[in-house]
């Protein structure tokens, strides 16, 4: 059994509520850290644990904080990233709903450290419940003088609000996230600068997402040193993973950085293996925009290794052979699964998110949808194939934002790892209305393709 | 899509304004522009939808231009401009959902409900649309109903037959 920092008491009865959640020993964090220790020391304690941001980008929380401008006489402000929108991603919605003063608590400590005297919970419009539930959560800690003027005696403000979005994943992506909460259509800001010079009202700002501010308080408890002792190389830590698709038991696992991609498959302790006791076929270890791997690769790589979860690991190989491990979101393909279907699937997601900014993103995820739609139902041509290609290395790198990217990546992988699956759909357009593909020469248990 | 047929004249209550208010006082002074979206969840769970009238006095009342309403209205996908059924169903249609039988779940629905996406029941009680991702992956196919954006997990046919059933009597009751 790994350790479970984040969800260690989530099948208490009662941990949503504010005396349960004390009873279990919430709220230390934010006495010791109010208490007995600097903003700067909490910023440090965040560094020493290695706590890389848990959004997607995993860039390292405690130098993101360090980098907050701090003018004299200028408001700084703590945005939590709860848009939560990356499709198979949802363990912040599992969070904020069961344990959601893992959260606040957090965001207290977090705000102290920043010097933030208000801040936001961003939570995507959807998860109404979610907003009634962290509403309810905050007045149980202001009511509880840990919110509010002179917290706990310290002299300490702070105040927190809930704000929704209005359904759009490009506010997932920070600065459309800054511009949403300014009540502004979601499109990206040019940067630099950036938010941590000049955020929300031009004010520096940090976002960070709902994970990475909840792994605050266990690191404040604890120390870093003792939370970069889990993990791997520069993974440290625990994870949640979302876990879904085709496996026998899909939900919300807190995982020790550095487990096997394999044991989190197919053990009992996580997805419990293949439903119908079918096939992997492939898998998306991080969300819908990191690269979809084939079976073979994405429990070995390419070199041979046992491919673990940690963010070094799932990268190896670069994008030839490996992907990332991204927000956790952790989707599952049985050999029954269709590659070409799944992959126009995403890119209509993109084409439907893309805030249209930018032409290559907005034209260029457009065009990848017709193309793999056509192709998809029988239409499609060997020249799509390479135009597929070529229009989404046209929108990498060329974009405003990492949407376009996002976009991209899913479309490249597919083509470079099932090229064969595509070329069947153009070969045999009427069989491949009738039946799937099935597995190919990636499947399991046969040798990795390199490159 | 902004039309004058789509208008409708609306006369904000003083519960709902003093909601507004309360809105208005989570922002910096001079900074309540960015009540909108909550303000426009607010209007759309009275009315069901945003009408030009309802979004031209949410402008009065931030003191804003009426387009800054329109261009956000129209970016964000849960606003309806246009009137909806009494309960607007919303099913996930991204790639995890569909690994699940999500694709099967929306003609279900279309096949019993007897519209097409985006239309409304001739009784006006139903509507139904696909969305993107609802950050339930693990539990599909999912859909939800707003205002309340109740969750419904997991389903299957039988499932959605008896929702849109128990949702049918509760219509009847009220
Ligand atoms: C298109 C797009 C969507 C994103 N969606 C999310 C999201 O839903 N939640 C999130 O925390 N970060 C998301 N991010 C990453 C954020 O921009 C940002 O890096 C993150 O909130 C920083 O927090 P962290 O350092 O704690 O991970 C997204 C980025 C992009 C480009
Ligand atoms: S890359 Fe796409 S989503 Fe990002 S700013 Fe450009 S058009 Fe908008
Ligand atoms: S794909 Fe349906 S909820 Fe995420």
């Amino acid at each position: 059994m790994g350790r479970k920092l984040l969800l260690e008491h989530i099948n208490e009865p009662g941990i949503n509520t504010f005396a349960v959640y004390r009873q279990k020993g919430g709220y230390r964090a934010v006495e010791k850290a109010l208490k007995t220790m600097s903003p700067d020391d909490v910023v440090e304690e965040v560094k020493k644990s290695g706590l890389r941001g848990r959004g997607g980008a995993g860039f390292p929380t405690g130098l993101k904080w360090s980098f907050l401008a701090k003018p004299e006489g200028v408001p700084r402000y703590l945005v939590c990233n709860a848009d939560e929108s990356e499709p198979g991603t949802f363990k912040d919605r599992y969070l904020m709903t069961h344990i959601p003063h893992a959260l606040i608590e957090g965001m207290i400590v977090s705000s102290y450290a920043l010097g933030a005297h208000t801040s936001y919970i961003y939570v995507r419009g959807e998860m109404m419940p979610q907003i009634r539930i962290l509403e309810q959560a905050i007045a149980e800690a202001k009511a509880a003088g840990l919110l509010g003027d002179n917290i706990l005696g310290t002299g300490y403000n702070l105040e927190i609000y809930v704000q929704p979005g209005g359904g759009a994943y490009i506010c997932g992506e920070e600065t459309a996230l800054l511009e949403s909460l300014e009540g502004k259509r979601g499109n990206p800001r040019i940067k630099p600068p950036f938010p941590a010079i000049a955020g929300l009202y031009g004010c520096p700002t940090v976002v960070n997402n709902v994970e990475s501010i909840a792994a605050t308080v266990p690191i404040i408890n604890d120390g870093g040193e003792e939370y970069a002792k889990i993990g791997i190389e520069r993974s440290t830590g625990t994870k949640l993973i979302s876990a879904s698709g085709n496996i026998n038991k899909p939900g919300v696992y807190e995982i020790e950085l550095g487990v096997s991609v394999e044991e989190f498959i197919y053990s009992d302790e996580y997805c419990g293996g293949i439903t119908n006791g079918k096939s992997l076929k492939a898998l998306v270890a991080g969300g819908s925009s990191v690269p979809i791997l084939p079976a073979n690769l994405i429990t070995k790589t390419a070199a041979g290794n046992s491919r673990l979860m940690t963010y070094e690991s799932l990268a190896e190989g670069g994008f030839q052979s490996g992907t990332m491990l991204g927000s956790g979101g952790f989707i599952v393909y049985d050999e029954d699964q269709c590659i070409v279907r799944n992959t126009w699937n995403f890119a209509r997601f993109y084409h439907h998110e893309s805030c249209g900014q930018c032409s290559p993103c907005r034209e260029g995820t457009g065009w990848m949808e017709k193309v793999l739609h056509k192709i998809e139902h029988g239409h499609g041509t060997m020249d799509d194939i390479d135009l597929l290609w070529d229009i989404q290395r046209k929108i990498e790198g060329n974009t405003i934002c990492p949407l376009g990217d996002a976009a991209a990546w899913p479309v490249a992988a597919a083509i470079r790892h099932f090229r064969d699956e595509f070329e069947w759909h153009v070969l045999n357009p009427q069989e491949s209305q009738q039946r799937n593909y099935g597995l190919a020469h990636y499947a399991d248990p046969l040798e990795p393709v390199v490159q | 899509m902004l039309s004058v047929q789509e208008n409708f004249p609306v006369e904000f209550s003083d519960a709902l304004l003093a909601k507004f208010a309360e809105v208005v006082s989570r922002y910096p002074a001079g900074k309540q522009k960015s009540a909108l979206l909550p303000i426009l969840h607010l209007v759309q769970a009275e009315y069901g939808w945003l009408s030009t009238d309802a979004m031209d006095k949410v402008a009065a009342f931030l003191q804003i231009k009426p387009i800054e309403v329109y261009e956000v209205a129209t970016f964000y996908t849960m606003y309806f401009l246009r009137p909806q059924g009494k309960y607007a169903l919303e099913v996930c249609r991204t790639g995890p959902c569909c690994l699940v039988g999500a694709e099967r779940i929306m003609k279900h629905i279309e096949d019993r409900l007897g519209v097409r996406e985006g239309e409304v029941t001739a009784d006006g009680l139903f509507s139904w649309r696909g969305v993107e991702c609802l950050a339930a992956c693990g539990y599909g196919p999912v859909l939800q109903i707003g205002p309340e954006y109740t969750f419904y997990e997991n389903l299957t046919e039988e499932s959605v037959d008896q929702l849109i059933d128990t949702l049918r009597n509760k219509a009847k009751e009220a």
